[in-house]
């Protein structure tokens, strides 16, 4: 494929890559792709008046700068990291997930319901809040994945419209509950949570680990990367994930190779929402402690789409992208609430995608009449 | 130079010229020097094997790739084309093998679609008429207001012609125009092509089938590996044996040493099936045979004739409507395709990447495929990649599977090799029944070998085989009894020893693939 002449000496040719390129190119071409995106960043910081510099440094401190603000990345990196996860495991088998933000909702509804409801009565120990919390968030995520995966194996429907579409329900769902029958004293958002149905966070430690004062990185943290091992283990190492795999690569072929598409679409679906579900779990029982609209429909799973993509649906990689995504977000809000920074994101993102050209082609430069 | 009259002479009917073209694709030598000359109002055959780089030649021609080395020269003129658009513009216009329509759109719009007039409101109705003469200009008999996608596939490629010859076409290359199309569209067709000639148009013709270039060519030219291995060869007085070894460098198309058959139970028993295709269309109407252990039966027909919904429905992958289908005396019809998996079936599907492996997953994935639900590569819900990985490379071993590792994506390997990946994985789970469509289909003659070899072997290891093909001489080499098929119903039944079959055989089976029952030619002879 001849892209253009440009002149009369040179002759750029870009071809597809007939080998697969050694291990260390990918990673390299990434970075490469982040630092061209940090130098076009500077180049509009400079424009709008900054110095690219200082606020480069500014956000690396306000994100990893100490103990402190490094622990609130984390906080941040835990919703977007069990989204991404949701996201990658659907995307894997090529369904499209778009309601990731819905079933983190409704995550959260579900482990709030075990609280408000109250399925068990405030005095309940630790031990037995979170686990049966954790229970309820899932299992009303995979309600949210099971329904649009329902539809696509019985009626092919399209489950990038049906999952959409259930972020609105789920929203509206949430309100419906904070607005009234919880609400505190009218305002839209439910009382706080007794102390037993939180996840431990650094800070309770602090007793006998005087280090962890004032961190508020909780549990989540564990769960999500805990739930990324296991989703590596099940992509790569079971037969599931395999099944998985093969349908996503080839359909025909897993048809071919006597499996059941319809059923791993609805259980792929499932487990899906369940894991967008248990991060709004973790969201409601780990940093907001209430059921609350606003943190909980605040994009997380739409970051999950692009974290999940960006990470090549690698379950291991999620856990890195998301710890970096959880920092730009928090450094983008320190110095500005709004604009530089999610532009910076943007190109970031722009530059990402693109550089996954290079991986599928290679650029050959000849002199003119002489072809290579 | 100083040229004899005669030469001045051709040289003024000559439309193409084509010399000493080379092109070269990364590891390949597609053409290597190709000489190519087409007269006016002449139908020009090229001959070639899948591969041999016909198709490669006349994409340099239409535009498509450019040459490495070499010239064009059109009616004298040296051209150089940097696109279909130029080459389209000097009067060359290409048909593809696969069309390039709009199902959605009118004939009128498609012949329209990508010129500058009419330039922003359509005016259907006047450029329905204009290509309404057109088509009957050159007998192309097409409605202009249909729908693409109500059109059979004769009419698409007569569409695909009006729109070649709409452009201002005079020299019209055909990849392939009959493999598409059924016995009386070829017909049609063959009448299509030589109104064209009389009119002054020239055709290249391309194919791989011998007979129809003997009765539709003027001149023959035959490719062999990128090199041509006959230029401008009268058709007449030539014979398909002739051109058979100027395509493939010997008198008879390969035939390996066969034992004589052992025929033990009947394997699979296909009981009076009926099943549609795709489309909703009856595909096999009725259709009864039976495959014994330890033989190989052969399945013959022009393509489209219920082969591929026979195999499917063999392997579970479509119901039937009526009838069963019995291996070793158990239903397996209208079950799922894992329970055929279970009972020992293999599958060798026509086509290899869209079906038969994932292109992207390595080798190892796609050797587990029938094998990772059992031990030792399941191990409770998991998967011992290390014993995944030992099975490929033990097959990559045992049938030369030629590549670097096996953790390479299939998508990198060549058509060979992923057959020989693909028939690893059937034949390494000891079938005692296979189905394989197709199985040599643009392979290399090498690989084709190779591919026959192993079926045999399945065979004299007590295996039976259901090998559905279109290339008879394949049939021939291979199978102990060959199944006409033809319009979803079995024509008859030919016994094939282990000579080669008499003429009066092949006429005979011949006369089946265009629709005439065995006991018929019975009584004609």
């Amino acid at each position: 494929m001849r892209i253009l002449s440009l002149s009369r000496l040179y002759r750029i040719k870009l071809e597809p890559r007939l080998k697969e390129p050694p291990g260390w190119y990918p990673p390299l071409v990434s970075f490469g792709a982040i630092v061209i995106a940090l130098v076009f960043g500077g180049i509009l910081i400079a424009f709008v008046g900054g110095n690219p510099f200082l606020s480069y440094a500014h956000i690396a401190r306000a994100s990893f700068g100490s103990i402190g603000v490094i622990s609130d990345t984390l906080v941040k990196a835990t919703p977007i990291l069990m989204t991404s996860l949701a996201c990658a495991i659907a995307f894997r088998m090529k369904l499209w997930n778009i309601g990731a933000e819905g079933q983190f909702i409704m995550g959260g509804f579900g482990a709030a319901a075990v609280v408000l409801t109250p399925i068990l009565p405030p005095e309940t120990p630790g031990w037995l809040f979170v686990p049966v919390m954790m229970a309820f968030g899932m299992a009303a995520g995979a309600l949210w994945g099971f329904m649009p995966g329902f539809l696509k194996a019985r009626f092919n429907v399209n489950e990038i419209i049906s999952s959409l579409m259930l972020n609105y329900i789920a929203i509206a769902w949430i309100n419906f509950w904070i607005f009234g029958v919880w609400s505190e004293g009218g305002f839209q958002m439910s009382p706080k949570f007794p102390k037993a149905a939180w996840l431990p966070r650094l800070l309770d430690f602090s007793d006998t680990i005087p280090l962890f004062r004032g961190l508020t990185t909780h549990t989540g943290m564990l769960i999500g990367i805990m739930a990324a091992v296991l989703l590596w283990l099940v992509v790569y190492r079971s037969r599931w994930g395999y099944e998985i795999r093969l349908i996503g690569d080839n359909p025909r072929a897993a048809q071919y190779a006597g499996i059941n598409i319809s059923r791993n679409t609805i259980l792929v679906m499932m487990l899906s929402g369940m894991l967008a579900g248990l991060g709004g779990m973790t969201e409601v029982s780990g940093v907001v402690h209430r059921l609350q609209t606003s943190p909980l429909a605040a994009g997380y799973g739409f970051t999950g789409i692009i974290v999940a993509w960006l990470s090549k649906l690698h379950p291991l990689v999620i856990i890195l992208v998301s710890i970096l995504f959880g920092a730009l977000l928090l450094a983008g809000r320190e110095i500005q609430p709004s604009g530089i920074p999610k532009m910076i994101q943007g190109i970031i993102l722009v530059c990402l995608i693109a550089s996954d050209f290079l991986l599928r082609y290679q650029i050959r430069v000849s002199r003119a009449g002489v072809e290579a | 130079m100083v040229k004899s009259e005669s030469a001045i002479q051709t040289e003024e009917n000559t439309v193409v010229r084509m010399a000493g073209i080379v092109k070269r694709f990364p590891g390949v030598l597609a053409n290597d020097h190709v000489d190519f000359e087409l007269k006016r109002g002449e139908i020009h055959a090229l001959l070639g094997e899948n591969g041999a780089g016909k198709s490669t030649l006349m994409n340099i021609l239409a535009g498509l790739y450019r040459p490495d080395e070499g010239e064009i020269i059109i009616r004298g003129e040296v051209e150089n084309f940097s696109s279909p658009r130029d080459a389209i513009n000097a009067g060359i216009g290409m048909v593809h093998q696969h069309f390039m329509l709009v199902p959605s759109q009118t004939v009128t719009e498609n012949v329209l679609l990508g010129l500058d007039e009419p330039r922003f409101f359509m005016r259907l109705k006047e450029y329905d008429t204009k290509i309404a003469s057109l088509s009957e200009q050159f007998g192309l008999k097409v409605d202009p207001k249909a729908n693409i996608w109500q059109l059979s596939v004769g009419e698409q490629q007569r569409v695909e012609i009006l729109k070649m010859l709409y452009r201002g076409a005079e020299v019209l290359i055909m990849d392939e125009p009959t493999a598409v199309l059924a016995p009386q569209e070829i017909k049609g067709l063959f009448e299509i092509l030589r109104s064209m000639t009389e009119q002054g148009k020239s055709i290249i013709f391309i194919s791989h089938k011998l007979n129809e270039v003997v009765e539709i060519a003027d001149r023959i030219s035959v490719l062999r590996r990128g090199k041509a291995t006959a230029n401008g060869l009268s058709s007449e007085g030539v014979t398909t044996k002739e051109l058979a070894r100027q395509m493939v460098g010997r008198e008879v198309i390969f035939r390996l040493e066969k034992q004589a058959s052992n025929p033990g139970d009947i394997v699979l028993d296909v009981r009076k099936v009926f099943a549609e295709n795709d489309k909703g269309l009856s595909a096999l109407s009725g259709l009864s045979l039976q495959v014994r252990a330890g033989e190989i039966v052969g399945v013959a027909g022009v393509a489209g004739n219920g082969q591929r919904e026979l195999a499917q429905l063999i392997s579970g992958l479509r119901n039937c409507a009526q009838g069963e289908i019995l291996l070793h005396n158990e239903k397996i019809s209208n079950r799922s395709t894992l329970y055929g998996i279970e009972q020992g079936m293999a599958y060798v599907p026509e086509d290899r990447t869209q079906v038969g492996s994932a292109p992207n997953l390595s080798v190892t994935d796609n050797v587990i495929m029938k094998t990772y639900r059992q031990p030792p590569i399941s191990r409770g819900g998991l998967l011992d990649m290390s014993q995944a990985n030992r099975f490929a490379e033990e097959l990559k071993l045992a049938y030369d599977i030629i590549v670097p590792t096996v953790d390479t994506p299939v998508r990198l390997l060549s058509g060979g090799n992923l057959q020989r990946v693909i028939l690893a994985r059937e034949i390494s789970g000891r079938p005692d029944f296979m189905v394989a469509v197709q199985p040599t289909r643009g392979l290399d003659v090498g690989a084709i070998e190779g591919v026959h070899r192993l079926l045999l072997a399945q065979r004299d290891e007590g295996a039976g085989v259901l090998l559905v093909s279109e290339e008879l001489e394949e049939l021939f080499a291979l199978s102990d009894r060959i199944y006409v098929i033809y319009e979803g119903k079995i024509m008859g039944e030919v016994n094939i020893g282990l000579e080669e079959p008499s003429d009066q055989v092949v006429d005979m089976i011949g006369l089946m693939m265009t629709g005439t029952p065995m006991e018929k030619i019975g009584e004609g002879l």
